[in-house]
């Protein structure tokens, strides 16, 4: 045994370089078949029905949202949109495996998380609609949704920021010996980002109780999985931090709910990070200012909308144990759909947030630069005609 | 609910800043990091987040640009206030130090100044140290506070023992004087003073400010300085093209045009990276004050 400061291993007379990929990719867990049906030997954890049906509800109104949403700024009605297709499962699974005091730190596509927290159609729509009552006073573009309420930290756009962050405060929780952990979200892009590596290695070091989530979906804009990393996706980093990893199909409600499960109790009893990569598809666009038909073929978004659809899968498994049925379907896609137009309307029509809200929150009191700055704005205002002013 | 961590916080810190204090507050509350700048003070915004009183140190302020993203503070406007991360100080040593070459010499201020939401604070002794870094560790914003490295063995001061602030956004005058303002931080204040000195011998009366806090920084002080003396000298070490002298000069032409009697001048750096044999020709020395 060799002694280094740096490791303690064994030595060899015999050089071998590891090669750069194991025999195997890491197998990825799942529970239920592509058709909604447990797998033999399948270990289905404890989801009654009314935890099951609550999860259902959530993608389909998530679905619902996002589509009425996406479909109001192509019609200039907000500035900006981005959906969740595809993930609906990974968001809302994973939601439910944590309890309300474990604080998420997202990305931006984790709006079902948000959901089932308990954030309203209301809330999300005031943001999206940058109005007087959302909770972000009308700054960001729109889906930068936060909430302290439901311990969602505010989403912001530059990507992987939130990871060394999601770091310090599960840190926080544990010096506070609360029973509770910090997650936090992000894509395969993502990953590559210094910011990712940094938090990792920290959490690891510093033995931090926070789950790390990839989702990993193919896509960081038009840039595909193969073009983003050469080594076997992100959970095989896992090791290299030190750190308990798993790979996860994230369209499998079940296994994702499990998996979250089972890696928050060793996060919160043993004060380990642990990295949980979900495998899943980006189904829409990036966003509202993407053609994804540009790079990848109409075929394949088919196929994964349709066949590979994680909420229809996790419905089917619901159908299977006599959850759910037909006419409940159309009840809540027609009462979805409803709510959100509403809630649409009732956002539109609201106000804008007042000026002095450009100014504040820079700082916790304005400085004398900022109240000049607003004086001297106010004052070009009110020189300006009416079409310029707001209130 | 305070922490300090950094890279060798633990045995003390390379300028032995945190000596004494894992002893005392246990290695759970002071401890080293791994070495990554946008790690800690990603870190640090975290646990500032939970309400904590996060104190980062950037071993030195050459290093401080990987973490400049995570530095960069919008956490509270874009959160609507919901959550902000103002228990966060980043400390670092910046400045020059005789031979510290390209990359233990810097000073990174200017870049910080032009972020909405954080505060830059600068100390010139070691009393005005602890009183402004109480300051700065309370004020509920994220602070950056360059510590001049110059000073950590040069400088000697009677320090009052027990609990004292001082403001921040408030600049000092610590010479006054009738015939020209100087404006200046850090341990550039004593390469003033000497060149003070030599005006006073030549019958020119100086009155020296020491900004103090350079974000947001006390215009009205300065202001009413240069309506008295109709003249205004602003040096730092920092590079002068887009130094944070630029800033001064700017607003004071603005506030102060009609009462002025001659062309704002500055005196900093030159525009190259920090030099090692050149540094004494580099730096904006006393003898440039003078002519200046």
């Amino acid at each position: 045994m060799l002694d280094f400061p740096g490791a303690k291993a064994a030595f060899t007379s015999r050089m071998e370089f590891i090669s750069p990929n194991a025999a195997e990719a890491v197998p990825c867990f799942r529970i239920l078949d592509d058709l909604g049906r447990a797998l033999d030997g399948s270990d289905i954890p404890e989801v009654d029905s009314s935890l099951a049906v609550k999860m259902y509800h959530t993608m389909v109104r998530l679905q619902t949202f996002d589509s009425i949403f996406y479909e109001a700024q192509r019609q200039g009605r907000i500035s900006f949109y981005l959906t969740n297709i595809g993930e609906e499962a990974l968001n809302v699974a994973s939601a439910a495996a944590l309890t309300k005091d474990d604080v998420v730190f997202p990305q931006y596509r984790e709006h079902g998380v948000l959901m089932w927290r308990g954030f309203t159609l209301d809330e999300f729509a005031n943001q999206c609609f940058s109005n007087e009552a959302g909770h972000g006073k009308g700054r960001q573009m729109p889906i930068h949704y936060g909430s302290e309420k439901l311990n969602y930290f505010t989403i912001s756009s530059p990507i992987a920021t939130q990871l060394p962050h999601a770091v310090g405060a599960a840190y926080g929780l544990k010096m506070d010996r609360k029973n509770a952990c910090a997650v936090t979200y992000f894509g395969d892009g993502g990953s590559s980002e210094g910011d990712f590596h940094a938090a990792c290695n920290f959490a690891a070091v510093l033995e931090a109780p926070v789950l790390f989530v990839c989702r990993n979906n193919g896509y960081a804009i038009s840039t595909p999985a193969c073009e983003q990393y050469k080594g076997d996706g992100i959970v095989v980093r896992g090791r290299g931090y030190g750190m308990t990893s798993i790979r996860v199909d994230g369209n499998d409600a079940l296994a994702v709910f499990k998996a979250v499960s089972a890696a928050r109790k060793l996060a919160v009893e043993q004060s380990k990070p642990v990295l949980i990569e979900a495998m899943t598809y980006r189904v829409g666009h990036h966003s509202t200012s993407d053609d994804s038909t540009k790079y990848r073929s109409g075929e394949e978004i088919a196929h994964w909308r349709s066949v590979r659809d994680p909420v229809l899968r996790f419905r089917r498994w619901l159908e299977s144990n006599a959850w759910w049925s037909v006419e409940d379907e159309k009840e809540l896609r027609g009462a979805a759909r409803k709510e959100v137009i509403s809630a649409m309307n009732q956002a539109e029509k609201k106000n804008k947030p007042p000026l002095s809200e450009l100014f504040t929150d820079v700082y916790d009191t304005l400085p004398r630069n900022l109240l000049e700055q607003e004086a001297t704005l106010r004052d070009t205002v009110s020189k300006n005609p009416p079409s310029l002013a707001p209130h | 609910r305070a922490y300090v961590f950094g890279e060798d916080v633990k045995f003390g810190g390379v300028f032995r800043c945190t000596s004494g204090l894992a002893d005392a507050f246990g290695t759970h509350r002071v401890f080293n990091t791994p070495l990554c700048e946008q790690g800690l003070v990603g870190f640090g915004i975290g646990l500032a987040a939970m309400g904590n009183r996060a104190i980062a140190e950037i071993q030195f302020a050459d290093y401080i640009f990987p973490a400049f993203d995570q530095a960069t503070a919008k956490f509270r406007y874009r959160s609507g206030n919901a959550f902000n991360c103002g228990g966060l100080t980043v400390r670092s040593p910046y400045g020059a130090v005789g031979h510290g070459g390209h990359y233990h010499s810097q000073s990174p201020e200017a870049f910080f100044c032009h972020v909405p939401g954080l505060k830059v604070v600068i100390p010139r002794n070691p009393s005005q140290a602890k009183g402004l870094l109480l300051a700065s560790i309370r004020d509920p914003n994220p602070v950056i506070f360059f510590e001049p490295k110059w000073l950590y063995r040069l400088s000697v001061d009677e320090v009052p023992e027990g609990d004292y602030m001082l403001p921040l956004s408030n600049a000092e005058v610590i010479r006054e004087g009738t015939d020209i303002t100087l404006v200046a931080w850090g341990a550039q204040l004593a390469v003033m003073q000497q060149a003070c000195a030599e005006a006073e011998k030549e019958g020119i009366s100086c009155e020296l400010i020491d900004l103090r806090t350079l974000i947001p920084w006390d215009k009205e002080l300065v202001e009413a300085s240069v309506n008295k003396t109709g003249k205004l000298i602003v040096s730092h070490e920092a590079p002068v093209t887009g130094g944070f002298g630029a800033e001064i000069a700017a607003t004071i032409a603005e506030r102060c045009f009609l009462r002025l009697e001659a062309p704002i001048a500055r005196v900093c750096g030159l525009d190259t990276p920090f030099p090692l044999v050149f540094e004494p020709f580099y730096m904006p020395t006393a003898n440039k004050v003078s002519t200046a």
